[in-house]
């Protein structure tokens, strides 16, 4: 069948420790061959890309993202949406379950992850823990995970009451998936619309207290010991967008004491804070919230030190006429597939000397880790052929209305970047070529 | 390391609105306060016919989301006394109850000819979704628990005439220099506390927050240089030449518990407290007050109260900030 060749490029693959010099083969949607340069020059294939001073690393991998389809189409659909991930370097997308209807069913999930929605890179999908994600009774893991269920979550709102998310837990820990978490505790952040300090005094908004996600980390952490301890069950906890220090110290804590813990952090959350809201910027409202500059150190600190487990969107389209409303009734989120590389370079490589083989990590190994896909967010030989070719030296400014997405709810419009994606494969098919 | 680059752009936005608005105090220089106080003294010593001419034919638009009365009245009389036509559109009585966004009631404002919207907004921020919408010069007539800036201004005018010494026409940085106010009750609530407090201490003030914490969270402390919080009102009003009371806001507690008996005996503004502890400071009120909660009545009559001056001002400093919004009068020729 059809052959890509990818020449001269720097493989970075941090699952097969790969970092030099490699030309690559892909064949048949996988990757075949990885050969020092020079080796594979008499393989003749239906495409060569020249990766001369570029990057070559495993496609990225987002367990984290909306994708508005079904119901709110107008926002974004599976093929939009996919193709904005294709455009930022990404070949696997986890799709939240909070559309409309909730995603909280094998036929829904079944239709969601039909080959006639579209989905220009490889789609999965994380069904609702709770039916109608009302955070009161548990939908059918078993029958989910069957179907292909990566792990549960109500995104959007957290699993609040202390038994629901023990079953949970205990029930994804015996089918070895994740329950990935929104970490809010929503009795604490009613009415509120940002961070809680002086700038929401300031702006004259209610804010949401660095305790309200804490305390249900610290909540799940404390579950994960206690179903060890009542049903021998090693349960499995993925915190969302992780937005304080506070929250980050109990998962570090939690991991020291070797509790199946991961989390991911988003793009905003390392790059921006409160003060980005300015003038209410309704495009730097998202939940959780923009914290101040000291949680964004800290959260710098966990992605350095490996508290960190991954690089997660939350990429969250939603239309202009909704954002152009009063900033506490605009709803919270904005896009991210486009940009999270661009920051990652920026803010974590160039600005904090991260190599770019832990920013590789970040977006590919260890998120395909977190939901247990095999043969993705790597390039050792056999795995799918996901392959991201980007220059890592390209310092270039996002403009929102190129974006591939159907939303424009960017705070980054015109913001800098670092890192441009050249070509985007999937399966060794070239989805995005820049 | 300063990769925080993405905010440049935040500040400098209230620039971007049509000139003569005004969304936040913080969007005035000393200098435009200073203006904006020497048109409001020649207009209330103006000759009303000539003053009806200033604004002849022009139409101005009040957009009302919330309930007032004395922010509302003085905003359409000033505009009637230069001239204006007005149209007051308010939320219980337009196609907002049937969902219209802000954004197309303003647009639909702008459509019919209004040069200028004065907008009062249960929303933080709301005015400025309207200037960038519109705009067009938007006048922020108190939004959410974010800003009142033209209370601020008749609040200054208020103390400037009240207060011995002073010159009510024009301020600089010294103007308020050795005077201290403070501000008590529902400071967290409160667009009014916002805008006093950060405006008088640029002029030379002094401002003592002064309420329990959960009507006064430290976080007060962000507003500015020169604020200051003390939880002991017979303390701060030792130290205090005017009084401003503020009422406690039932509709924005949002399930806060207060024990209304405890808050009286601690800072309610009684003529026993105020004769023992500042029995010459101003005492003023921006209304709606509560009688018997926030301040009594034999204060709030008494002959420390400027409480009617504060009402009375708005006329004349609302005068001005319409002259300022539309580029007419002595706003004319000044580059805002």
């Amino acid at each position: 069948m059809s052959e890509i060749l990818i020449l001269n490029g720097r493989v970075v693959d941090p699952a097969s420790g790969v970092d030099a010099p490699r030309d690559l083969l892909v064949r048949d949607g996988k990757v075949a061959a990885v050969e020092t340069p020079g080796a594979l020059k008499h393989v003749v294939a239906a495409e060569t890309i020249d990766a001369a001073g570029l990057v070559v690393a495993p496609g990225f991998v987002d367990v984290h993202v909306h994708l508005r389809e079904p119901g709110q189409t107008y926002k974004e659909t599976i093929a939009t949406g996919t193709a904005a991930a294709a455009a930022g370097g990404f070949t696997t997308v986890v799709a939240m379950p909070n559309t409309v209807p909730v995603n909280d069913s094998v036929a829904s999930l079944e239709w969601m992850l039909d080959e006639a929605r579209g989905s220009v890179v490889k789609l999965y999908a994380m069904p609702a823990a709770t039916l109608g994600s009302m955070g009161a009774k548990l939908t059918d893991f078993v029958a989910l995970a069957k179907a292909g269920a990566v792990g549960f979550t109500d995104d959007g709102k957290p699993v609040l009451e202390d038994e629901v998310m023990r079953a949970a837990l205990t029930a994804a820990g015996r089918l070895g998936l994740v329950v990935s978490q929104h970490a809010e505790d929503t009795r604490l952040t009613g009415g509120c619309s940002m961070n809680a300090g002086p700038v929401a005094f300031r702006l004259g908004l209610r804010g949401m207290t660095i305790e309200a996600e804490a305390r249900i980390v610290e909540r799940d952490i404390r579950l994960l010991r206690e179903i060890e301890a009542s049903e021998g069950v090693r349960a499995r906890l993925h915190v969302q967008h992780v937005s304080t220090a506070r929250a980050m110290d109990a998962i570090r804590a939690a991991k020291a004491d070797g509790l199946q813990v991961t989390c991911e952090v988003a793009p905003h959350h390392f790059t921006l804070t409160e003060e980005a809201i300015g003038d209410y910027n309704t495009n730097a409202k998202m939940n959780p919230p923009l914290r101040a500059e000291v949680d964004r150190q800290a959260v710098i600190a966990a992605l350095l030190d490996g508290t960190v487990d991954c690089i997660a969107t939350d990429h969250a389209p939603h239309a202009v006429h909704e954002k152009e409303q009063e900033f506490e009734r605009a709803p919270n989120g904005i896009t991210g597939l486009e940009t999270a590389l661009g920051l990652a370079l920026r803010v974590l490589h160039k600005g904090h000397g991260m190599p770019v083989a832990r920013v590789m990590q970040l977006m590919s190994a260890t998120p395909a880790g977190i939901v247990g896909l095999e043969g993705r967010g790597s390039l050792g030989v056999g795995a799918w052929g996901d392959v991201v070719v980007f220059d890592p030296a390209d310092a270039w400014s996002f403009a929102v209305n190129e974006s591939r997405s159907k939303s424009r709810n960017s705070p980054f419009d015109g913001a800098a970047m670092l890192g441009r994606v050249k070509a985007t494969i999937c399966e060794g098919r070239v989805v995005y070529r820049g | 390391m300063i990769e925080n680059l993405d905010h440049t752009t935040a500040s400098a936005a209230c620039s971007a609105y049509a000139a003569g608005s005004l969304i936040s105090i913080e969007d005035l220089t000393v200098e435009q306060v200073s203006q904006i106080l020497t048109v409001t003294a020649r207009l209330e010593n103006m000759p009303h016919a000539q003053r009806a001419q200033l604004l002849a034919g022009r139409r101005i638009a009040l957009l009302f989301y919330e309930s007032s009365t004395r922010t509302r009245t003085s905003f359409e009389l000033a505009a009637k006394s230069l001239g204006a036509t007005t149209t007051l559109v308010s939320d219980k009585s337009s196609s907002i109850e049937k969902g219209e966004s802000l954004k197309d009631t303003g647009l639909t404002l702008r459509a019919l000819g209004a040069e200028c919207i004065i907008l009062r907004h249960a929303a933080s921020g709301a005015p400025s979704l309207l200037a960038r919408s519109t705009g067009l010069p938007v006048l922020n007539a108190g939004d959410g628990m974010h800003q009142h800036p033209s209370q601020a201004l008749l609040d200054l005018r208020t103390m400037l005439i009240r207060l011995p010494g002073l010159d009510a026409s024009a301020v600089d940085g010294q103007s308020l220099r050795g005077v201290t106010v403070v501000i008590t009750g529902d400071i967290l609530h409160s667009r009014v506390a916002r805008s006093n407090a950060m405006l008088l201490p640029r002029l030379g003030a002094k401002v003592l927050l002064c309420g329990p914490e959960p009507l006064l969270p430290h976080e007060a402390l962000g507003l500015g240089e020169g604020v200051e919080i003390v939880r002991d009102f017979d303390a701060a009003l030792r130290r205090s030449q005017v009084a401003m009371m503020l009422r406690i806001q039932r509709e924005r507690l949002a399930g806060l518990e207060l024990d209304l008996g405890e808050y009286i005996s601690r800072y309610q503004l009684n003529g026993e407290r105020l004769s023992a502890f500042a029995p010459n400071a101003l005492v003023m009120h921006p209304g709606p007050m509560i009688r018997g909660l926030e301040i009594s009545g034999d204060v709030a009559d008494g002959p420390n109260s400027a409480i009617e001056d504060q009402v009375h001002h708005g006329l004349a400093v609302r005068s001005a900030l319409l002259l300022r919004a539309l580029g007419a009068g002595d706003f004319e020729s000044v580059t805002i």
